[in-house]
């Protein structure tokens, strides 16, 4: 690969992102918060977004968070928050062709679910490149590792974010990237079982166990759906 | 700036789980050869995380998610990402400025 191939793929990953990371960073801010709420130091709040580097299991966490801290129901916790990931890796690892033995454990280690989402996107209309991938990853990275620190030190500062309707920038971009994975009737099917599955896994198991059932309710769904037309229901 | 040994468990610990989730599927796919079933199966993944994500906000959450989850959807039929997904955000801003 070239330097001006790889400068344009970064560059491309980089305009991907941003969006994104501005939309993460109150909330990585607001996890500070909470984190400094629940006793964390400044450097125990980093440390975790650093290594952990997992929104949804992160606000898990601090919701069960004892003092002092389990680190079995904790590490229980994160296990099942992102469950969804072993789908997502597999999934994403079909598009890693372009990467080097040595960048994939990297790559999967900074897998998001924004990232991951937009690499997954570029990976239908054109091959995934290691450029392209670190151009979306690092200032997400980075971005909530500095907004958590953030809000661990000046988290009394924040209002409600959800004023703003900042909140709603993750789901938004979720649905605009979603539409662009419509591929007819059997895409349908996938959604509307990921749907009901996810719909009724939250309302009655509190945290992320929803996330988990749509994603496999919709494997299996995309599993039984038909491979010969004429056995349609 | 403290760091708690029980603290800093409970962080090694959830970082084990992530890395073991973020790390796993890939090996599996890589070390076994996929039927063309799951091959499929397996594309349908995206689509249906990114579904489980939305469908709290979109459908339980309240009228101004509801709603502005569909103008982001239509906004999306014609589009780029970052309008479409602003044009579903300033929708859920104003709803709520507006009391809904």
């Amino acid at each position: 690969m070239t330097s001006r191939h790889f400068r344009r793929e970064l560059l491309d990953g980089l305009r991907a992102i941003l969006p994104l990371v501005l939309a993460a960073l109150p909330i990585g801010f607001v996890f500070g918060t909470v984190a400094a709420g629940n006793g964390l130091s400044p450097l125990e709040t980093v440390l975790m977004s650093a290594l952990v580097f997992a929104g949804g299991s992160q606000f898990v966490a601090m919701d069960l968070w004892t003092h002092p801290a389990s680190w079995s129901a904790l590490g229980f916790a994160a296990l099942l928050v992102n469950l969804r990931h072993i789908l997502m890796g597999a999934s994403l690892a079909r598009s890693l062709g372009l990467f080097r033995r040595w960048q994939t454990v990297p790559a999967l280690l900074v897998m998001a679910d924004e990232n991951w989402a937009l690499a997954e996107a570029r990976a239908r209309r054109q091959p995934l490149s290691p450029a392209f991938y670190l151009g979306l990853a690092l200032p997400f990275y980075c971005g909530w590792v500095l907004a958590s620190l953030g809000g661990s030190l000046f988290g009394a500062l924040l209002g409600d974010v959800a004023v703003y309707g900042l909140d709603f920038a993750f789901p938004a971009v979720f649905i605009v990237l979603l539409m662009g994975f419509w591929k007819g009737a059997d895409t349908g099917r996938v959604l509307a079982a990921s749907a009901v599955a996810a719909l009724t896994v939250h309302s009655l198991v509190p945290g992320a166990w929803y996330i988990a059932a749509g994603a496999l309710a919709g494997l299996v769904a995309a599993l039984l759906s038909p491979v010969r037309q004429e056995v349609a229901a | 700036m403290t760091l708690d040994p029980a603290t800093l468990a409970a962080i090694l610990a959830m970082m084990a789980a992530t890395v073991f989730t973020r790390l796993i599927g890939a090996l599996l796919v890589s070390r076994f050869t996929l039927s063309p079933r799951l091959e499929r199966a397996l594309t349908a993944v995206p689509p249906a995380v990114l579904m489980a994500v939305v469908t709290p906000t979109a459908i339980a959450t309240g009228p101004a998610e509801t709603i502005a989850c569909l103008v982001a959807a239509l906004a999306a039929l014609r589009l780029p990402l970052l309008p479409a997904a602003g044009a579903g955000v300033v929708t859920v801003a104003l709803l709520r400025a507006a009391g809904l």
